[in-house]
């Protein structure tokens, strides 16, 4: 490719070009962009065998139960890691095969901003349906509606304690002394909506950890599908509530919804989304006029990320530098296999992402996986990304010539040194390892 | 022979980067092993105060009775005990080599994880642009030019504590092949153009040619996942230190210590993260052998949990928490605590263990009288604005 406009739209905002979106990506990068947001998301093939969300969690509880009643515990972990392998394998093969890679960007980025992590053995049952029906429907749709999926979902409530959360004056809370879990509505104000930044206190904190009191899980003996998402209106704290200054009256299920979609559309949300979403697609510090654009069309637009997004490719700041920002090992991955054109095995990848230091479903903590240079280019880490890359190329079948990989992934964002070595190197093989551990390919 | 190889590149990327490091004097004996444990561990229950009057009425379920009693905390001074899930420990506490910190807290009052793990790594309340760690600035300051460039980051990623101008090492157990050392010649060689990445690539590759002079295969390859691969790390990083021409400061990870729900007693989540703990800790000591002697490691954690349990037999994020110092340096045998009390009215807002003890406190004594940094230096350079935050004195043996 030889236009710096082509390679950012590739790069940056997708995941690396496949050889068949060259004409398209030269032709017009931004009407490639828009058009992937602008039509509706296509399912991965990768996904058709795949459970749903409630039947994961069925199949979890039941394995709980199994364990409790037979000790079974191998049984438990092995059905948790073996999920786990179907759907991370099935993730990657979808991020490496999509045709609409901005979408599935989006799809990264809003699933890292909502965290479930498999650190918590129980999510290794649930962190992918979580993805698929949580975060992916709702990346071009309204921020209150994925917040809301998101915070119902059995993955999010089992990974932040809330099914265990029970109203200190409900009917349960008064029965059985058990009380407050607090864990989920912190992360939900601090991480996932207005910031620490909108100064909320330790009061809010418990206000809305109230109105959530209540959801969580159907338990295998209470009827209905095991594991899906219930209301348990004995375990809601009853009476009205403050959060932020805005009083929400008594009620159930309702009052979690209004409080969650209130914080979704608060103009600290805008604020904190907007940094984000700058801070991935224009650079590690990012100007602050893009960041404002962005927050104002959120408001504007009450959330709407379709809108957001369409912002961003619109905004002239993403297009300012050719390749800012630091791959992450997956995105490193993901490029490398999109730009070869082979699909991986999936028992191999996993096991690299996490020798890098990115494993699947698997982030540190609730605030996600980091998005600056500084956290992904420890020295260790950088010298495993060659040793990766040396060991990608000489495993892969490849008959390209790798001069001409170069050009496709990353066309004017190659220095000299790099196609020097590249075009001079005295088999195809090392030619790519080259290419795949210079210091171009692992920025985008 | 590999090892061999990687030694040649090693000699020849100094020459481009580092030649500080061919022409480094014989460095200090003094090790410092800094254990950084993410998520806020329980204080409470790490070293309990049975003593208190307060103590079990407050901690119901968690409670585990008095030293003596089945599942019950080791003693330690008829006030403090230590959870029996640290046992390997107890043995340091007998020679003096173990001082636990108790009520110890940095100035973050928002019980956000993030936010005190980046005060209490900075070793400052966050500043808008400045993200460097307390002991990277401490590393320019350190008494002897050879030290400073000898401090390595045991773990895939390099931790705030470290971070900063001085260049610093990172390491991590690895499971890849090798590349050619011609091939990593010629990679490396493009890397220069990069003025961001360059430089770190080159400590790595440094810090991979130590381990390949300093540790087995077995030892480079680690062992296990989560908290139990911290037992494999710690082991790695006691080598390095151990080593002659090896880092004398390292910065080890290890989380799982938020426990919400289920944290237990003598079992339960809590333990899954103390035993690696102990045993990781333990590793260290017998990988530095008569080192041990010259080394303190210092756990240290963003702040403390609830005192009370939780509706679900967790605690939620609390506020003054636990420190501990281990080591043959270490002047210990003792608790060093203002204790504050768990009555009623002693609780900070009601609900934490009131912290007494600012994290830097500690942090200044092992630099003044362990590592022999100039205390203007310390207070200039290192903590500034810091004159009312007094290092406790005598922690640490001459």
């Amino acid at each position: 490719m030889r236009s710096g406009a082509a390679i950012i739209a590739a790069n940056r905002f997708g995941l690396g070009a496949r050889a068949a979106e060259v004409p398209l990506l030269e032709a017009d990068p931004r009407g490639w962009l828009l058009r992937q947001i602008d039509m509706p998301g296509e399912v991965p093939a990768a996904f058709a065998n795949l459970a749903s969300g409630n039947r994961r969690a069925g199949e979890y509880m039941e394995a709980v139960a199994a364990r409790r009643a037979a000790g079974l515990e191998d049984l438990l972990r092995r059905n948790g890691r073996q999920v786990y392998g179907e759907e991370a394998g099935a993730r990657f093969l979808a991020a490496v095969r999509s045709p609409q890679s901005f979408r599935e960007r989006l799809v990264a980025f809003w699933s890292n901003h909502l965290t479930v992590s498999v650190l918590r053995p129980a999510i290794t049952f649930f962190a992918g349906a979580y993805e698929r029906e949580a975060i992916r429907p709702h990346v071009t749709g309204r921020f209150a509606d994925m917040l809301v999926a998101a915070c119902a979902h059995p993955a999010m409530l089992l990974y932040l304690d809330n099914h265990l959360s029970v109203g200190p004056n409900s009917e349960s809370g008064v029965r059985s002394r058990r009380g407050l879990n607090e864990n989920l509505a912190r992360e939900i104000l601090e991480l996932h909506t207005v910031g620490v930044a909108a100064g909320y206190s330790q009061d809010d904190v418990r206000a809305l950890a109230k109105m959530i009191t209540g959801w969580g899980l159907l338990r295998p003996n209470e009827g209905g599908t095991t594991g899906a998402f219930t209301f348990r209106a004995r375990a809601h704290e009853p009476g009205e509530q403050t959060l932020l200054g805005c009083t929400f009256a008594a009620g159930g299920y309702e009052q979690g919804e209004a409080a969650l979609t209130f914080l979704a559309t608060h103009p600290a949300t805008a604020r904190h989304i907007a940094t984000k979403l700058a801070r991935h697609f224009a650079g590690d510090d990012p100007p602050t006029t893009l960041v404002d654009r962005l927050a104002m069309r959120f408001v504007e637009t009450g959330g709407d990320l379709l809108q957001v997004a369409r912002a961003l490719v619109e905004a002239p700041e993403p297009w300012a530098e050719i390749a800012p920002k630091l791959r992450t090992p997956f995105e490193l991955q993901v490029a490398a296999y999109r730009a070869l054109g082979i699909a991986p095995a999936p028992d191999r990848v996993l096991g690299s992402l996490a020798q890098l230091g990115h494993p699947m479903f698997r982030a540190p903590s609730p605030a996600g996986w980091p998005d600056r240079a500084k956290d992904w280019a420890g020295p260790e880490a950088l010298v495993k990304r060659i040793e990766w890359a040396v060991a990608v190329a000489e495993r892969v079948r490849v008959t390209e010539a790798p001069t001409a990989i170069l050009e496709r992934a990353l066309g004017p964002a190659a220095g000299d040194a790099t196609r020097f070595a590249v075009a001079r190197a005295e088999s195809g093989r090392e030619g790519l390892a080259l290419l795949l551990a210079s210091p171009e390919f692992q920025r985008r | 022979m590999p090892i061999d190889r990687r030694r040649l590149l090693f000699a020849g990327l100094i020459s481009t980067y580092a030649p500080r490091l061919v022409l480094a004097a014989a460095p200090t004996e003094r090790r410092l092993a800094v254990v950084v444990l993410r998520g806020a561990w329980d204080g409470l229950a790490v070293v309990p105060a049975y003593g208190d009057p307060a103590f079990a009425g407050l901690r119901g379920a968690l409670d585990m009775g008095r030293p003596g009693g089945v599942e019950a905390p080791l003693d330690l001074d008829g006030f403090f005990g230590l959870h029996p899930a640290l046992e390997p420990l107890i043995g340091f506490w007998r020679q003096g080599e173990l001082l636990p910190v108790h009520a110890v807290a940095t100035t973050h009052r928002g019980r956000s994880h993030f936010e005190a793990q980046d005060e209490l790594e900075a070793g400052m309340p966050r500043v808008v642009g400045r993200a460097d760690g307390w002991l990277n600035r401490a590393l320019g300051e350190l008494p002897s030019p050879a030290d400073r460039r000898l401090a390595l980051a045991v773990g895939p990623s390099m931790p705030l504590t470290l971070r900063g101008e001085a260049p610093v090492a990172s390491w991590a157990p690895s499971r890849m092949p090798t590349p050619s050392a011609d091939l990593m010649t010629r990679i490396a060689a493009l890397w220069q153009q990069d003025a961001e990445l360059g430089p770190a690539l080159a400590e790595g590759l440094k810090a991979q040619s130590m381990a390949g002079e300093v540790l087995s295969g077995d030892e480079r390859m680690g062992g296990g996942r989560g908290a139990g691969a911290f037992v494999a790390i710690a082991r790695a990083a006691g080598g390095f230190l151990a080593a002659d021409r090896g880092p004398r400061i390292a910065v080890l990870d290890i989380g799982g210590w938020d426990t919400h729900s289920a944290q237990g007693t003598v079992r339960g989540r809590l333990v899954q993260s103390l035993a690696p703990l102990g045993a990781g800790i333990t590793a260290m000591a017998a990988e530095l052998g008569p080192a041990w002697r010259n080394t303190v490691v210092l756990c240290v954690s963003e702040f403390g949990r609830t005192a009370a349990p939780n509706g679900t037999g967790g605690t939620d994020h609390g506020t003054g928490g636990l420190a501990l110092l281990v080591g043959g340096a270490v002047k210990g045998g003792r608790v060093l605590a203002d204790w504050p009390g768990l009555g009623r009215g002693a609780l900070f807002e009601g609900r934490d263990l009131k912290p007494t003890l600012d994290t830097r406190a500690v942090y200044k004594a092992v630099l003044r009288d362990h590592l022999g940094v100039d205390v203007p230096a310390i207070e200039r350079k290192v903590f500034p604005d810091t004159a009312t935050i007094k290092a406790p004195q005598g922690l640490f043996r001459a």
